[in-house]
């Protein structure tokens, strides 16, 4: 192999490590959101807006790396499935920052409010889709696909937590009206992180075709 | 699905005792362009002078298996080699105009078919010339010698020259290595506009020129076929790792 492909392979590892870089980061938010809804702490909801900050900008950055690949390497092939893939990766983690951002905010306001009696479907929901993150982040750098396949068994059980949530949160409202507003941000939370679920369940399909070459929907 | 122009068996070369075509299987859609891709050395322009029996005067040369355009064997002992060559042209890497004129170039081969009528020759100059995009710009021009022209326009009157012979194949081996990128992509748009009549066949090393102008793709390696298939798969995911490895540019 020459030297400018040697270089370039170096390039796509570097790639490859941004991207997880940037996953791990929205993981990192994820984690302090679940912290910061339990222990009620403005602190750490402060401190998961910043980090979507970060994520933005490795958003950004990797975007412009692989442009700058596509036009000086003409990818083929792997290389090509690869760098087309990570443009729509950090895409999905970019969202999922987002989306955890709604969800800290929500735990800001849920702050000194009563606690329902399903208030620990929450973490319980966080755990799945940062169980989820890490299983794909993991298949990303390993290419075991056994672990996209585990991922989506997890995604199912999100949406069913979310379906559960909601009819929890209906018959909480019909008989405690007045719990209304907490049962309501509760559920925005499910939902939030039902998404959060979703841009994961895209991020397995494109590590899925990055690796095989088949593009196919993966989400049940 | 159209037709096979071009049927391939059992392919196998030798070079005295060098073997550079291996057990080569392959059909050939007709009026499509199909490129040959593979390392130096790997059989290429072999394989595409198989097609016309360009090697025939390789000293030491062996053939055996099977090669039919339109279900005719060409290496049948019936084959018309005149009517063969005719039937199927070939471009090469560096532009080849005879030294005389525009007109003379593309008129030569009907005139040594036998082709002797004034108005038939002219005819047969203007819609050569035509189809390659040549006779707005060289109309008034017939008359000068062909070397005075551009390398680009030189290829483009080599191309002109086969079509007023009518054939139905046209071979490129490495047509644009001589060109600038640009006329490079001229003669591409041109080939385009040719697959509507002819079944194409180039030879390239230039993987962006594989994968942007030709609609399958023939990865050879070492005399053999590796992959075969329609080019936006085999440019997007190659199903032989050895493909892989090449267009990626990690190997040859």
């Amino acid at each position: 192999m020459d030297a400018l492909r040697k270089t370039f392979e170096q390039e796509l590892k570097d790639l490859e490590e941004q991207v997880m870089a940037m996953g791990i980061t929205v993981m990192e938010m994820l984690k302090r959101a679940m912290q910061a809804y339990k222990k009620e702490d403005g602190k750490l909801i402060e401190e998961v807006i910043k980090l979507d900050d970060t994520v933005d900008k490795y958003n950004l950055e990797i975007e412009t790396h692989c442009l700058q690949l596509l036009a000086t390497q003409q990818p083929m092939a792997r290389d090509l499935r690869f760098i087309a893939s990570t443009m729509r990766i950090i895409s999905d983690i970019e969202r999922m920052g987002d989306y955890t951002v709604d969800v800290a905010k929500f735990a800001r306001r849920l702050i000194g409010l009563p606690k329902l009696s399903f208030t620990n479907s929450i973490p319980e929901m966080g755990d799945l889709v940062m169980q989820m993150l890490k299983e794909t982040l993991e298949a990303l750098s390993t290419k075991d696909l056994g672990l996209i396949v585990k991922m989506i068994e997890d995604d199912n059980r999100v949406d069913a937590a979310l379906r559960d949530m909601f009819d929890k949160v209906l018959s909480e409202i019909e008989r405690n009206p007045k719990a209304a507003r907490e049962a309501i941000y509760l559920l925005l939370m499910a939902r939030y992180l039902e998404r959060v679920a979703d841009h994961i369940t895209n991020v397995g399909e494109r590590v899925h075709y990055s690796e095989t070459g088949e593009m196919k929907e993966l989400h049940a | 699905m159209k037709k096979n122009k071009i049927e391939v068996k059992d392919l196998d070369l030798f070079y005295g005792d060098f073997h550079a075509l291996k057990d080569v299987k392959v059909g050939i859609e007709e009026k499509v362009i199909t490129s040959i891709i593979g390392p130096s050395g790997c059989g290429k322009s072999t394989l595409l002078r198989v097609l016309n029996r360009m090697n025939d005067l390789v000293e030491g040369i062996k053939i055996t298996g099977s090669v039919k355009i339109d279900g005719q064997d060409v290496y049948s002992p019936n084959c018309d080699l005149v009517a063969l060559r005719k039937q199927v042209g070939m471009v090469f890497q560096r532009p080849n105009p005879f030294p005389l004129s525009i007109y003379d170039n593309v008129i030569y081969g009907p005139r040594v078919h036998g082709e002797k009528d004034r108005d038939r020759l002219n005819a047969l100059a203007e819609e050569s010339l035509r189809s390659v995009l040549l006779f707005d710009e060289l109309k008034d021009h017939l008359r000068d010698s062909a070397l005075t022209l551009s390398l680009e326009q030189q290829q483009r009157l080599c191309i002109a020259r086969l079509l007023a012979v009518c054939p139905e194949v046209i071979l490129l081996d490495e047509p644009c290595s001589a060109l600038d990128p640009y006329s490079t992509l001229k003669i591409e748009e041109l080939l385009q506009t040719l697959k509507r009549d002819y079944t194409i066949l180039i030879v390239t090393h230039n993987m962006q020129q594989a994968a942007r102008a030709s609609d399958f793709t023939f990865y050879m390696l070492l005399g053999e076929m590796i992959e075969y298939g329609e080019t936006k798969q085999v440019f997007t995911s190659p199903q032989d790792p050895r493909t892989e490895e090449y267009i990626t540019g990690r190997f040859g």
